[in-house]
């Protein structure tokens, strides 16, 4: 499905470049081996939950690459670590609501332009919204991008937000990854309509279906999404379809609700293998560059692994502090209380 | 409320000495204009509230005034206002969002407790939320089922919420001048059976948002036998119960609370260390109510002088009641009476 206007010649983005290629794979690589590597942190203690999204990296790398961090503005859920690793978000101040040092991370979400992580998985997408319009009010030409799952989509606030959008023109693009599970419900129990993109045309939304697996298509589609926004046109919707391949959080067991051949046979190809062999065929890349690619990802890795080890607790003093930006009475009581009977000073 | 000079007309006065007799729907509207004139990022918004000018016209004229970009109807949706809001507060505006009834907060409770009320929290301070949540309170006017709620403990029990509720037109001028200039999320509750009552209003200033005047509770009457809290319309109410006590020489002291959260302990604890007794009187259903939360503040502050346990005269633990009912349900003349009877008639077993 693609219902979004083709864009005109003088607003067509230029192919990819065989260097922005190769950035993609790279930072494909690199969000591989950290989601993986970050399950191994959960099984060895170091933190104490995490929401993988292995077989999702095509589809948030891709989108999140086309972010313009002077001014666009990426609004999460809680599984878009690929997206904020494109964005060039701080990865220990971002894996540190995984450490449950502080919810929602640490990084700034004003100059990193990615939205604090949350759980409630539909209530940024309001926020987009306002943000977008907001940019209308201003004259500016950001866009809000909104991301959710096929999961989310269920939630009245996502049905909400592409009506107040269409109806006030907001520059918003509604990212849903479709990764065919809500938890343990797949997509057709989850999804009336057939898809999250065909709902859009309810709201004159226009719409794109994408392959989520393969990187280049969902880097020019969401480019042809911002452009069509940037230009005054208000909302898109893409689906980009793909696969969780592995649980929902370390908490998960998917062995209940689906089996390993019933995995394979759904999950397709897997996007990063698939785009290596492209680059290949290609003379994209070659054995060297992805051995290069995969040796700069494990030295990510490590200072990251490093990064949130040192990461202590924040002060408790910051429970009390950050509440509001004008303290209350009863606020300052409580943390003299605290502070008085706490060993923790 | 004494010492306003009482000005013929605005026209032609210094700003700094006007007193103007006008409803709350005029004061309220009044403040609105004010803000959008002073604050460029100031933008009001939710259902009806541009070309209508809301249901209870809070918002009259501002858009032909102002603009559509300052002053913009939304679709019916209040999730969706107050996600809105989230996210323009997220883009540096000063989001002034009207829920249009009391129960209709609840399809927005969401928005509300998890988003605008931890948005600042959660962003470690980067992402303050200075949203001024207008929310038409309170009974007694008749209206169908959700047309009025009392929804004071509810809000003020969420960490990262303000709440506060004028009882009087110059009271919902000043509060609200005060409250949208905020960094904080504030829902503001207007006791919409007063919107229509008229009372002077001290323009002095232009309605100056300092903390010194807008800030914690206020004695509204003097007195020396028992205080009576109240906020919103109950202030009324109380002044008016407080008249008829006199008559039989009980002195009554009335202390507006105004903020709810948070809730001005000191003035509570000096005005009950002066009459040793209070009564709390408020809409809401008794069971976890404001009342409780008052009465407990006091407890804490006067328990060795306190002559009698505070008393609360409430709604009861019903949903609201049709507008037949409505009368038995919101604390009357009487059951007020008979609560200051019982402190004072209180006696140690």
């Amino acid at each position: 499905m693609d219902t979004l206007p083709p864009p005109d010649a003088s607003n067509e983005a230029a192919p990819l470049t065989p260097i922005q290629l190769r950035e993609l794979y790279s930072l494909m690589v690199a969000v591989r081996h950290l989601d993986t590597s970050t399950i191994a942190w959960q099984r060895q203690g170091i933190i104490p939950g995490y929401a993988p999204e292995l077989g999702q990296e095509a589809a948030q790398v891709g989108s999140g690459y086309a972010v313009d961090t002077t001014r666009d503005f990426v609004f999460p859920t809680y599984r878009e670590m690929g997206v904020a690793r494109a964005m060039g978000v701080d990865m220990v101040a971002y894996m540190a609501t995984h450490k449950a040092t502080w919810h929602g991370g640490l990084y700034d979400p004003l100059t990193s332009r990615l939205a604090p992580i949350q759980a409630v998985v539909a209530g940024s997408v309001l926020h987009a919204v306002g943000w977008a319009h907001g940019q209308t009010l201003d004259n500016k030409d950001g866009v809000a991008m909104a991301y959710f799952g096929d999961g989310a989509s269920s939630q009245g606030d996502v049905h909400e937000a592409m009506n107040f959008a269409a109806v006030m023109k907001a520059p918003v693009v509604f990212f849903t990854q479709n990764n065919g599970w809500a938890i343990s419900v797949p997509t057709e129990r989850q999804v009336a309509g057939g898809s999250v993109a065909a709902r859009a045309a309810g709201y004159g939304i226009p719409a794109i279906k994408v392959d989520g697996n393969d990187v280049v298509a969902v880097v020019e589609a969401t480019r042809r999404a911002f452009a069509h926004c940037r230009a005054g046109n208000g909302p898109v919707a893409i689906e980009a379809m793909t696969y969780r391949r592995g649980p929902h959080s370390t908490s998960d067991d998917p062995g209940r609700y689906r089996s390993l051949d019933a995995e394979r046979t759904d999950a397709g190809v897997d996007p990063l293998e698939r785009f290596r062999k492209q680059l290949l065929a290609d003379g994209v890349g070659d054995e060297s560059f992805f051995a290069e690619a995969l040796a700069a990802a494990k030295a990510e890795e490590e200072q990251i692994r490093t990064g949130i080890q040192a990461l202590g607790s924040r002060p408790g003093t910051e429970m009390f502090d950050l509440v509001f930006q004008e303290t209350t009475p009863a606020l300052q009581a409580q943390a003299a209380n605290w502070r008085e009977e706490s060993e923790h000073v | 409320m004494t010492g306003f000079r009482k000005a013929p007309s605005p026209e032609g006065q210094a700003p700094e000495t006007r007193t103007v007799e006008m409803s709350m729907q005029q004061a309220l509207n009044r403040a609105l204009d004010e803000v959008l004139a002073e604050n460029p990022k100031a933008v009001i918004f939710g259902e009806d509230c541009g070309r209508l000018g809301g249901v209870f016209r809070i918002t009259d004229g501002l858009q032909a005034k102002h603009g559509e970009g300052r002053v913009f109807d939304t679709p019916l949706a209040e999730s969706g206002i107050l996600g809105m809001s989230v996210g323009l507060a997220m883009a540096g505006f000063h989001p002034i969002p009207e829920v249009q009834f009391d129960g209709f907060a609840y399809p927005a409770i969401n928005q509300i407790v998890c988003q605008m009320a931890r948005m600042n929290y959660r962003s470690r301070g980067t992402l303050p939320m200075p949203i001024t949540l207008r929310v038409p309170s309170f009974g007694g006017i008749r209206a169908p089922e959700h047309h009025g709620e009392s929804l004071e403990a509810l809000f003020a029990h969420v960490p990262g919420l303000k709440v506060v509720s004028p009882s009087n037109p110059n009271e919902a001028y000043h509060l609200l001048k005060y409250a949208a200039t905020r960094p904080d999320p504030v829902i503001f509750m207007e006791p919409k059976s007063r919107y229509w009552q008229k009372g002077d209003v001290d323009l002095d200033g232009g309605g100056s948002p300092d903390a010194e005047r807008n800030t914690g509770a206020k004695v509204m009457r003097e007195g020396r036998h028992i205080t009576l809290v109240a906020w919103g319309a109950m202030v009324a109410r109380c002044l008016q119960v407080a008249e008829l006590a006199a008559e039989d020489g009980i002195d009554v002291e009335v202390l507006d609370l105004r903020w709810l959260k948070p809730i001005d302990a000191e003035a509570l604890a000096s005005s009950v260390a002066k009459t040793r007794r209070a009564v709390v009187v408020h809409e809401a259903p008794l069971t976890s109510g404001l009342g409780a939360e008052v009465a407990q503040l006091i407890t804490q502050s006067c328990f060795d002088t306190l002559k009698a346990p505070v008393e609360r005269v409430t709604g009861f633990d019903v949903p609201y009641p049709s507008g037949d009912l409505e009368d038995e349900y919101i604390p009357n003349i009487d059951r007020i009476l008979f609560g200051i009877q019982r402190v004072l008639e209180y006696r140690r077993g």
